[in-house]
């Protein structure tokens, strides 16, 4: 189903304005969104965080937070101006013409409710029919989003599915009363990769089969590019581009494009590849109604709380050389820093989140750690940094076993300054009571025991510099931060005690990815420093491939594949590597694979 | 079948694991009804005058010579044998005091949560779908000032106007009018047994006299019960599942009511089992004020006369009753709620 070639586009949004009213005065989160939908079409929005594309979506379906509303523009579905519709004319188009599927899929559904009960209510809330007519109805709509075991789901609450499930249902009851368009804001995020994949093409293949029309909502360009006949890309609550997917990402128009185009991964870009442009204008990516706010009341003004800092640091590592990551290697003569023996950890119920797992990283080398959720990765990272105690297996460090430690003394080991670890939440991994300077002072004052002084001001400044954190930041709190400056709070408390294996559970996976670009560039700039070792714990292949010199690929808490990561990524041997591979979506049009 | 059985199961290990602690509750009681001043035998000697002889007969007679571990001793095992002891004031046996009390007070607490649950509920409702609005003011005010004004003045207070102003409400004193006759005894409820033996006449006359003291009970419980009403049903409101029944266009009842409201009485109703156990023993001011014949106001009684078995026996109940109300809410969680189960 392509473009079909009706005169009046299915939905058309003219010059929308929306605007969110805070605590200190009216936000405008879009300013002057035109795009339209023609019936059957799949549209890409994509953009990064406070780009306004959530926002326009709940715009259009008049599902916005209390405090937002349209300010200026015109909405018209199938020609039918719903601006300013009624709360009655809008719950008639909910469902039956316009619905919506969300991220989280599992927050979305009612967590008290069957998933039977749910689809039920959202037939009838549209046709009557009879409770076990709706019953027969949702079986059939489980059916058709391809769930395994249908009859028994039926019956199954949010809680006892997964993610990947609890979406389909999702998906299954925004299809249930046959909409024209489909709104599908960020469906699959926090979603595996090969869950992602399904999800995805499931997506693709209903919208099709029922000539419903989709705007796909999106922060990842490559997912964008694959299912979209047609994206646009938003920038600070304005459409910046739009095109088809092949010509936006092979030549992009628009420098913001351009930006985001070079700082997304693929599958041959390198760490230098990620910010071409050094000393481009400010990578601006407007800061949510939130963070607007909270930029406000700071002294140096929404300019430095946001993101024109993520630039100015972006140029330092370029002066370096960058870019033969890969060519690099240890000398083979380098000792072993970390070797890991048969490493098992076992929980109650006989669950074992890690099996018969053996690895090692020589000094100054980074290994990769890869695999879907629940494959055991973060519990091995936990476990080689001693925070939590292995049922079997041996953990060496530079020869002396560390295993035999346990996780609650660890803290009065010497080595304990060593092994240091930056954790996938840059917010909840910072206390809130400690500003950015206690934070990254906190490992000095316990393990270093350094005092308060000249020498520990001047430290944590060293570090705070490195890490690419403007000291003037450092008397502020984690929420007076924006996410990638928290981050480099983070790295620069984890660098503190000068480690030397460093490890790294998803430490961009809460980030835009200009922001990711440029923690990356800061790690490897880090690692080549230093000479530190990194264990870099992700689900992001394309990252792994170019941060790191081997790979292992993990599941179900068993390793099925290490090796070099060139030859690994190019030829992976097992099915299951080859798997997640395939599930790795790259830019440039709608693949025929 | 099977979140039943589970259901069973955790209610069957939480009251296994309560058991220690009603031991501890045991002992406590005892140890600090001994510590505590006064000296039970000087209180039951005959009078100012009587001689040491006299008390140190007493004291000999209800065992008070011995040390006190063997008093702990003998105690646990005369209430291991349903023995709680014979209160000195009223002559009869704690057991059976209590048994004749109990209903009374349970009657007003549950009349009184039940007017409660039905007040706040659709005032948390109200001041949730209307948050910052003049009913959410309003509900606000109504809490504080339930909160604010002790029992025995709202309950004087209402006495005054419905009583002696108005004249609608019957004298204050007790659960009937002297001079109507009691229903044949069968759980001790008046409002059933009047109900059960088909005295209408008299089950409206109960009635009437219970309004009084459980809307002055009710009255002090209402703000816990809407506040914790109104944040929860804010936060099921803002969820994603209630915009996700928004965005399919589900009828406002619908969303409002099984949608939010439900996963919202979750919170309420752990609330509401901690606001009962409260009630029990707090409603002895009310108890006193309306001259309702319930075990907390026999408790004091008893305190006050350092009269040592009726207190014990009264903390040993409401132990058990605090262990039997958490164990309701428990299995009622676990029936409303299918995530508990789980874990």
């Amino acid at each position: 189903m392509t473009t079909s070639a009706s005169n009046v586009p299915l939905l058309a949004i003219d010059d929308l304005h929306v605007t969110f009213s805070t605590r200190r005065g009216l936000v405008e989160a879009v300013r002057g969104v035109s795009f339209s939908v023609a019936a059957g079409e799949t549209l890409g929005v994509v953009g990064e965080s406070g780009s306004g594309k959530s926002v326009t979506a709940f715009a259009v379906t008049r599902l916005l937070d209390a405090s937002g509303r349209v300010s200026q523009g015109s909405i018209r579905f199938a020609g039918e101006d719903i601006t300013s519709a009624s709360s009655k004319q809008l719950r008639r188009l909910h469902g039956a013409a316009i619905s919506m599927i969300f991220q989280n899929p599992r927050g979305a559904l009612n967590p008290i409710r069957t998933v039977g009960q749910q689809i039920a209510d959202a037939i009838m809330a549209h046709e009557p029919i009879s409770a076990g007519e709706g019953r027969a109805r949702a079986l059939d709509l489980l059916k058709a989003v391809l769930i395994r075991d249908p009859k028994k789901r039926l019956d199954a609450y949010p809680h006892e599915l997964s993610g990947g499930m609890c979406q389909r249902v999702m998906i299954a009851m925004a299809i249930a009363c046959a909409p024209k368009l489909l709104i599908a804001d960020e469906p699959t995020t926090g979603l595996d990769v090969t869950t992602q994949k399904t999800v995805m093409d499931l997506l693709a293949k209903i919208t099709a089969e029922r000539g419903m029309a989709m705007i796909l909502i999106t922060h990842d360009l490559g997912l964008a590019s694959r299912y979209c006949q047609r994206v646009c890309v938003m920038e600070q609550g304005k459409v910046v581009e739009e095109a088809q997917p092949l010509s936006l990402f092979s030549a992009p128009q628009h420098p913001y494009t351009k930006r985001l185009v070079a700082a997304s991964p693929t599958a041959t870009s390198t760490i230098a590849d990620l910010a071409p442009e050094a000393l481009s204008p400010p990578l601006s990516h407007s800061p949510h109604p939130e963070e607007a706010a909270v930029a406000a009341v700071s002294k140096d003004g929404p300019e430095c709380a946001g993101a024109s800092f993520e630039t100015r640091t972006m140029s330092a590592p370029q002066d370096e050389g960058l870019g033969n990551t890969e060519k690099r290697k240890p000398a083979p003569g380098t000792p072993l820093l970390l070797e890991v023996q048969n490493l098992v950890k076992r929980y109650d119920r006989g669950v074992v989140a890690v099996n018969d797992v053996s690895f090692s990283i020589r000094a100054g080398e980074s290994l990769g750690l890869v695999g879907e959720s629940g494959s055991g990765k973060s519990t091995i990272s936990r476990l080689v940094c001693r925070l939590i105690d292995a049922s079997e297996g041996e953990i060496l460090f530079d020869g002396q076993a560390i295993g035999t430690l346990p996780a609650r003394d660890f803290h009065r080991s010497p080595l304990r300054k060593d092994i240091q670890i930056v954790f996938q939440d840059p917010t909840d991994s910072l206390n809130p009571r400690f500003n950015a300077f206690d934070c990254i002072a906190h490992p000095l004052r316990r393990l270093l025991n350094m005092k308060d002084g000249a020498a520990l001001t001047a430290r944590v400044s060293e570090c705070a510099e490195r890490a690419g954190l403007p000291s003037e930041l450092l008397e502020r709190f984690p929420h007076q931060l924006s996410g990638g400056q928290k981050a480099r709070v983070g790295i620069a408390r984890a660098i503190a005690c000068r480690p030397r294996l460093l490890i790294l559970d998803e430490p961009t996976a809460a980030l835009d990815v200009s922001v990711q670009a440029v923690i990356l560039q800061l790690l490897d700039r880090l690692r080549r420093e230093d000479d530190l070792a990194l264990l870099f714990v992700s689900h992001d292949l394309n990252v792994v491939r170019m941060m790191c010199e081997r790979t292992v690929v993990m599941q179900n808490g068993q390793i099925v594949e290490q090796g070099e990561s060139l030859a690994l990524f190019a030829a992976p041997q097992t099915a299951y590597a080859r798997t997640l591979l395939e599930a790795v979506l790259h830019l440039g049009g709608p693949t025929s694979r | 079948m099977s979140q039943l059985s589970t259901t069973a199961k955790r209610a069957g290990w939480r009251f296994a694991s309560s058991l220690p602690a009603l031991f501890g509750v045991l002992v406590f009681t005892f140890l600090l009804m001994r510590v505590l001043p006064g000296d039970p035998a000087v209180f039951f000697a005959s009078g100012p005058s009587a001689g040491k002889e006299e008390i140190e007969m007493i004291r000999k007679q209800m065992g008070l010579d011995k040390p006190v571990p063997e008093q702990l001793v003998r105690y646990l095992g005369d209430i291991g044998s349903g023995n709680l002891g014979r209160s000195l004031t009223t002559g009869q046996p704690v057991l059976a005091d209590l048994k004749s009390r109990l209903p009374a007070s349970l009657e007003l607490t549950f009349s009184a949560l039940l007017i409660a649950l039905l007040t706040a509920i659709p005032l948390g409702v109200a001041a949730a779908l209307r948050q910052g609005s003049f009913v959410d003011h309003i509900v606000r005010f109504i809490c504080a000032l339930g909160v604010c004004v002790p029992t025995f003045v709202s309950g004087l207070l209402l006495i005054y106007a419905f009583y002696y102003l108005l004249g609608i409400a019957p004298d204050p004193t007790g659960r009937v009018d002297i001079f109507s006759s009691q229903p044949p005894l069968v759980t001790g409820f008046l409002l059933i047994d009047f109900a059960l033996a088909g005295d209408w006449e008299g089950w409206r006359a109960a009635a009437s006299q219970l309004v009084l003291p459980a809307f002055t009970m009710a009255l002090f419980v209402v703000a816990p019960l809407a506040r914790i009403t109104r944040a929860a049903m804010l936060a099921s409101l803002g969820s994603d599942f209630v915009r996700t029944a928004r965005s399919l266009g589900l009828p406002p009842r619908k969303v409002i009511v099984t949608y939010a409201l439900r996963n919202a009485l979750l919170p309420v109703l752990t609330i509401a089992g901690i606001v009962f156990s409260t009630m029990l023993g707090a409603n002895v001011l009310v108890e006193k004020v309306f001259s309702w014949p319930g075990v907390a106001s026999y408790a004091l009684d008893a305190l006050l006369a350092s009269d040592y078995a009726p207190v014990q026996g009264f903390v040993l109940l409401m132990a058990s009753i605090f262990v039997v109300v958490n164990l309701t809410v428990d299995v009622l969680y676990g029936v409303a709620d299918p995530r508990v189960s789980v874990e």
